[in-house]
């Protein structure tokens, strides 16, 4: 096992992609990305990683570039954070439809306008349906492991899908952090290279991206749908052997003193750790309180989000991202939407907080459970709520 | 180019607002500010002027002119001010960008517009690098130049070759005028000026697209002191030539 060392988040997410032994990198520079490619250039420019850096013009030449070398059989990553995601957007539901398991760190950050550099998950929200995988770290250590489980998953010819790791802007990407970085073998024995069934090879002609006529798109998306819904117990299996080969033990939902909860707080991201200490907070002052994280966002992990919630009688739903004239912030919608069918199940609110790189604090996660605890005996007059708004 | 009418000194631009720059020391943009600044106010069209600012040291355009400043975003500056002209014909509208903005991200919304000869004004701040994400490697960054993309220098055959925009446009008919100047002497300084009156009256004039190309010291990304970036602006004119490549007005 490596040494726990302090680190930024950005340098330690790149020698974890280092240590993936990828072949091809093609990125444009973007707040609060940058560090990530930046240092991923040293360690090619200084022999350490040998792998093509392709600095390309913008993000949509980016992630092309990304999907021709994957295509070709080639490791390949990316990393980007807003305005570039959403320049992206064309080509991410290509990548999946494709089946080309690029892997790509978002620094999650605030889409314009106003032009914002800081934190939220508006970004990442609006590629909730381009079919890659999703998953969102919660501190620096699980934003490295998320990488290696990344590549593993997405490579696995029961997957081959894309994979995008989620990690805040700024709150993580930039913050220096106790991680340990696995050594090389480890590394080797649960990444296996990559060698997909099908690739870009002169020696066996094939096309990819052919046309879809009526007849058959249809046939076409739900076989990829299938086979996406199928990556779940591939996904589960891969944090299995990670937890066997480098000792972290990583679950699709993470529940935290949701034992006799009565109320819970759902979040996703780094700001669970502020959740979790209101949470200790309200234990101590006898309030039912739990907290649940989903780590994997899609393919949603309903059994286990299920599971998870059991008991409850309110579940607080904090969404860092609005979905302007919905029922609610995009998680909050869909975790209604999950929830429909079961029995007994809590009661949903909705608030969303957190926007543009406002701050929520311990009392702010108290004040919502707080509130949570209002709505048990009665219904909330609005679908959802913004928190801390400045009147 | 001979300078004409040169204001006297210390008198300050009426379009520019008194908030000071944010730039860092021996940037280059604060000069180029104040040039815009002047040639507006002696063109007489502070009114009208409408000016499309870009992603990149510059997002602050509205806070230093007093002018209408509308934010494009990263590369659409051309196609946004293209959209503005059309409908409202007696602006005077500018785009204010880098060569990320410029030739990197909006290389193809440039190129259109000139292509389609756009009654707007076009200034590309060219500093050879990316500023504001921290001095990356950018389509102008000089061969074999260290940047935090390149830290062994561009390579050509891996990192390509510096593109030379000012010459592209000069190629487009519906171009008239394109230039490219460097503020790191007095004498360039007035030269650049004059360049900046030229593109404006291409659209004044209804002729055709304006361009101004500044070669522009980035001390910070650069790695060197205000003094040395300023005369490190000289070894740039090698691969970027300064120069009116075409002139229509
Ligand atoms: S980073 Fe460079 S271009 Fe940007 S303000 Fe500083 S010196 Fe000027």
């Amino acid at each position: 096992m490596g040494k726990r060392i302090a680190k930024e988040v950005s340098i330690a997410i790149a020698e974890a992609v280092k240590q993936c032994r990828v072949d091809v990198i093609a990125a444009y520079p973007i707040t609060p990305q940058t560090h990530i490619v930046e240092h991923l250039s040293e360690l090619v420019a200084n022999g350490e990683l040998d792998a093509e850096y392709i600095t390309v013009e913008s993000e949509h030449s980016a992630i092309s570039a990304c999907l021709g070398s994957v295509a070709t059989g080639a490791r390949t990553f990316t990393s980007t954070a807003s305005q570039g995601l959403a320049l992206m957007h064309e080509i991410l539901f290509i990548a999946p439809a494709l089946r080309l398991p690029v892997v790509m760190v978002v620094a999650n950050r605030a889409l314009s306008a106003p032009i914002s550099i800081w934190n939220d998950h508006g970004d990442i929200m609006a590629e909730r349906d381009i079919g890659w995988i999703q998953t969102f770290a919660e501190n620096g250590q699980e934003a490295v492991d998320l990488v290696y489980h990344a590549f593993r998953v997405a490579e696995d010819r029961r997957v081959m899908f894309p994979a995008i790791v989620n990690i805040d802007g700024f709150t993580l990407s930039h913050m220096i952090e106790p991680i340990e970085l696995p050594d090389q073998e480890q590394v080797d024995r649960y990444l296996p290279p990559f060698r997909p069934r099908y690739k870009l090879d002169p020696r066996k002609p094939l096309s990819m991206g052919p046309v879809g006529i009526p007849e058959i798109y249809t046939e076409a998306k739900k076989a990829q749908d299938e086979a996406f819904k199928n990556a779940y117990k591939v996904i589960l299996k891969a944090w299995d052997e990670f937890e066997e080969v480098f000792g972290r033990r990583y679950r699709p939902v993470e529940t935290y003193r949701m034992e006799d909860a009565e109320v819970a707080l759902l979040i996703m991201g780094s700001l669970a750790e502020t959740a979790m200490t209101a949470v200790d907070r309200m234990r101590e002052a006898g309030k039912r309180v739990g907290l649940v994280r989903l780590r994997l966002w899609r393919p949603f992990p309903l059994r286990d989000f299920v599971k998870a919630v059991k008991g409850l009688k309110v579940l607080a739903v904090i969404d860092r991202a609005l979905s302007p004239g919905a029922t609610g912030g995009p998680v909050g919608t869909e975790v209604r939407s999950a929830l429909y069918q079961v029995p007994g199940r809590p009661r949903v609110v909705n608030f969303i907080a957190g926007l543009g790189g406002r701050d929520v604090t311990v009392e702010d996660f108290e004040e919502m459970a707080d509130r949570a605890y209002v709505y048990m005996k009665k219904k909330p007059k609005e679908p959802y709520e913004m928190i801390g708004v400045k009147e | 180019m001979s300078p004409k009418k040169i204001k006297p000194p210390l008198t300050f631009p009426r379009s520019l607002t008194e908030r000071p720059f944010h730039y860092c020391p021996g940037c280059h943009h604060g000069i180029a500010h104040r040039l815009l600044a002047e040639v507006i106010d002696e063109l007489g069209i502070r009114e009208r002027a409408y000016g499309v600012a870009s992603i990149g040291c510059a997002c602050f355009l509205y806070y230093y002119y007093d002018v209408d400043i509308c934010e494009a975003p990263h590369g659409r500056a051309c196609a946004a001010a293209t959209g503005a002209k059309r409908a409202r014909p007696e602006l005077a509208v500018f785009t204010y960008q880098g060569d990320g903005d410029f030739a990197a991200i909006g290389l193809t919304e440039s190129l259109h517009a000139a292509a389609r000869g756009e009654r707007i004004t076009a200034i590309m701040i060219n500093n050879t690098v990316y500023g504001m994400t921290g001095g990356q490697l950018s389509p102008t960054t000089l061969p074999g130049q260290r940047t935090t993309t390149t830290p062994e220098g561009r390579d050509p055959r891996v990192y390509g070759y510096p593109l030379k925009v000012a010459e592209i446009l000069a190629q487009f008919p519906g171009v008239a005028f394109c230039a490219r100047v460097a503020v790191n002497t007095p004498k360039r300084v007035l030269e650049a000026r004059e360049a900046l009156r030229r593109a404006f009256l291409a659209q004044l004039e209804d002729r055709g697209f304006g361009y101004v190309e500044f070669l522009s010291a980035c001390p910070v990304n650069w790695k060197l002191d205000p003094v040395s970036a300023a005369r490190k602006v000289d070894e740039l004119t090698e691969t970027f030539p300064l120069g009116v490549f075409r002139d229509l007005t």
